[in-house]
């Protein structure tokens, strides 16, 4: 089955870029494929101008489900980024600290995943991807599960985190207002089979405060991605 | 609790009292239809027989209880090696799953003889059944254990770029250990099978010897006597292991005191 088809996307050095599409337009995989996790069978991805066959140094990634281990505590799952790659744990340990202390979790840096909320848990996994210093940050859908208050506060945090060290990110989602007001710019994806139809700046300036989406020329951005996925058949007008 | 006799003080002493008022009906029935002790001794009898030779019992319940736990130690240690190979590679999973398919398939008391004619008649034989017995559940638990791990903490491990032995250290090692102690629980309970079949097929102490030479001397206050320090000796055993899953496992699920 062929989950992609001739896609062409190239990422920028530290933009913020949405991979934005209904089910099943391969927005995960082209993900995957970006952090070498899956090769693609036709095609290639490069990094700096190398070929990607297996995982490459300096990416981190948050998924839709936090992928918290049970068995250990917040900031030892944190620290697991660190661990997995090899590097001396007690180094890593006050950074680790600081990054719960940025997102409100160093009360509960000791307290085992059950006993969080699904907010705290994918904010303990995005600590986890941004432990080791990544230069790309990969993101399968990480809002998806939560409740729609908690899902704005992470996109505000997303977007100051992500302002405050420049870093790239590609995040995938299947919401435009999300994708809107996260993204530099938005790949609008479609299915059957998966491509890339459109890129989309948005032309909205930073930093944006949650507010703006109250705003008249948020609205216009939407409207204008509604409308390419309307042209495509997936959504109506 | 995950398993076994009902939890709290109120499940406990329930559980006695059941204990108990079987045992009374048990005198009863024997002072009622004075039935030979031949055929069926009084619980009393037999505890005053235990009493009466407490080291007798002790000195072979010993014997019993460490080849018990020697078999035990050592169906873990191998059947967690074996396990890890089994997940590890194609080759080793086909020839060792085939080889305990087999091996589990042949009624295993069947072969006892066989070690005795290998290994003698000391603690070798009987250590050696009792691996036979209790190891497959361990194989067959720790791959379930090694192989239901979430495929997504084995992508955040490769995105980290962390080697097969370290995610299998990290990651599949730990997730497996609620499904080992599973494998444990009903292989500590074989491995006993294990060492008392071995003791009635060769040797001269245990707990095991001590039933076949009662047997001989149609002294069935002995055998009941044996067969309660064996009871005892099986229970304890596996609450051992249950409180070693609560000390180590304290975050699984099943341990969980609210049962979130």
């Amino acid at each position: 089955m062929t989950a992609l088809a001739h896609v062409s996307l190239e990422v920028r050095e530290g933009e913020f870029l949405s991979l934005l599409g209904p089910s099943g337009c391969g927005k995960s995989t082209l993900l995957r494929a970006i952090a070498g996790l899956d090769p693609l069978t036709e095609g290639r991805v490069l990094l700096h101008g190398a070929p990607v066959v297996a995982p490459p140094p300096g990416f981190g990634m948050v998924f839709q489900r936090d992928v918290l281990l049970d068995w250990r505590n917040v900031i030892d799952n944190v620290l697991l980024a660190a661990e997995f790659e090899g590097r001396p744990h007690r180094e890593m340990q006050p950074r680790a600290m600081a990054l719960l202390d940025r997102f409100g979790l160093a009360a509960f840096a000791h307290r085992y995943p059950w006993e969080l909320s699904g907010g705290m848990r994918q904010r303990a996994g995005i600590c986890r991807a941004l432990l080791c210093e990544p230069e790309v940050i990969l993101m399968d859908e990480p809002f998806g599960a939560l409740d729609a208050m908690t899902r704005d506060d992470l996109n505000g945090e997303l977007a100051r985190i992500q302002q405050e060290g420049k870093r790239t990110v590609v995040f995938v989602t299947h919401s435009i207002p999300e994708a809107v007001f996260l993204s530099d710019r938005v790949a609008v994806m479609s299915a059957g089979p998966g491509r890339v139809v459109k890129i989309v700046e948005i032309g909205l300036p930073r930093p944006r405060p949650l507010s703006l989406r109250e705003a008249p020329e948020f609205g216009r951005e939407v409207a204008r991605l509604r409308a390419i996925f309307a042209q495509l058949g997936v959504q109506k007008a | 609790m995950s398993a076994g006799a009902p939890s709290g003080p109120v499940g406990a002493l329930g559980t006695a009292g059941v204990l108990v008022a079987l045992l009374l009906l048990w005198e009863l029935a024997v002072w009622a239809f004075a039935s030979s002790p031949l055929l069926l001794p009084a619980p009393s009898a037999v505890v005053a027989d235990f009493l009466e030779t407490p080291g007798y019992y002790g000195r072979h319940a010993l014997y019993t209880l460490w080849t018990t736990v020697a078999g035990f130690g050592l169906s873990v240690v191998l059947g967690v090696f074996l396990a890890v190979l089994v997940v590890s590679s194609r080759l080793a999973e086909r020839l060792i799953m085939t080889v305990l398919v087999v091996m589990n398939s042949l009624p295993k008391v069947a072969l006892a003889p066989l070690f005795v004619i290998w290994m003698g008649t000391g603690a070798e034989p009987k250590i050696a059944i009792a691996v036979m017995l209790a190891i497959f559940s361990i194989v067959a638990d720790m791959v379930l254990g090694l192989r239901s791990v979430d495929p997504e903490a084995v992508a955040l491990a490769r995105v980290h770029r962390a080697s097969a032995w370290r995610i299998l250290w990290k990651v599949r090692f730990p997730n497996a250990l609620p499904a080992l102690f599973v494998g444990m629980k009903v292989a500590i309970s074989f491995a006993l099978v294990g060492a008392i079949v071995g003791e009635f097929v060769g040797g001269s102490a245990g707990l095991g010897h001590v039933i076949l030479v009662a047997q001989g001397q149609f002294d069935t206050v002995r055998v009941f006597a044996a067969l309660a320090v064996l009871g005892v000796m099986g229970t304890t055993l596996f609450y051992v292991v249950e409180a070693a899953e609560r000390i180590m496992l304290p975050w699984h699920v099943s341990q969980r005191v609210d049962g979130r």
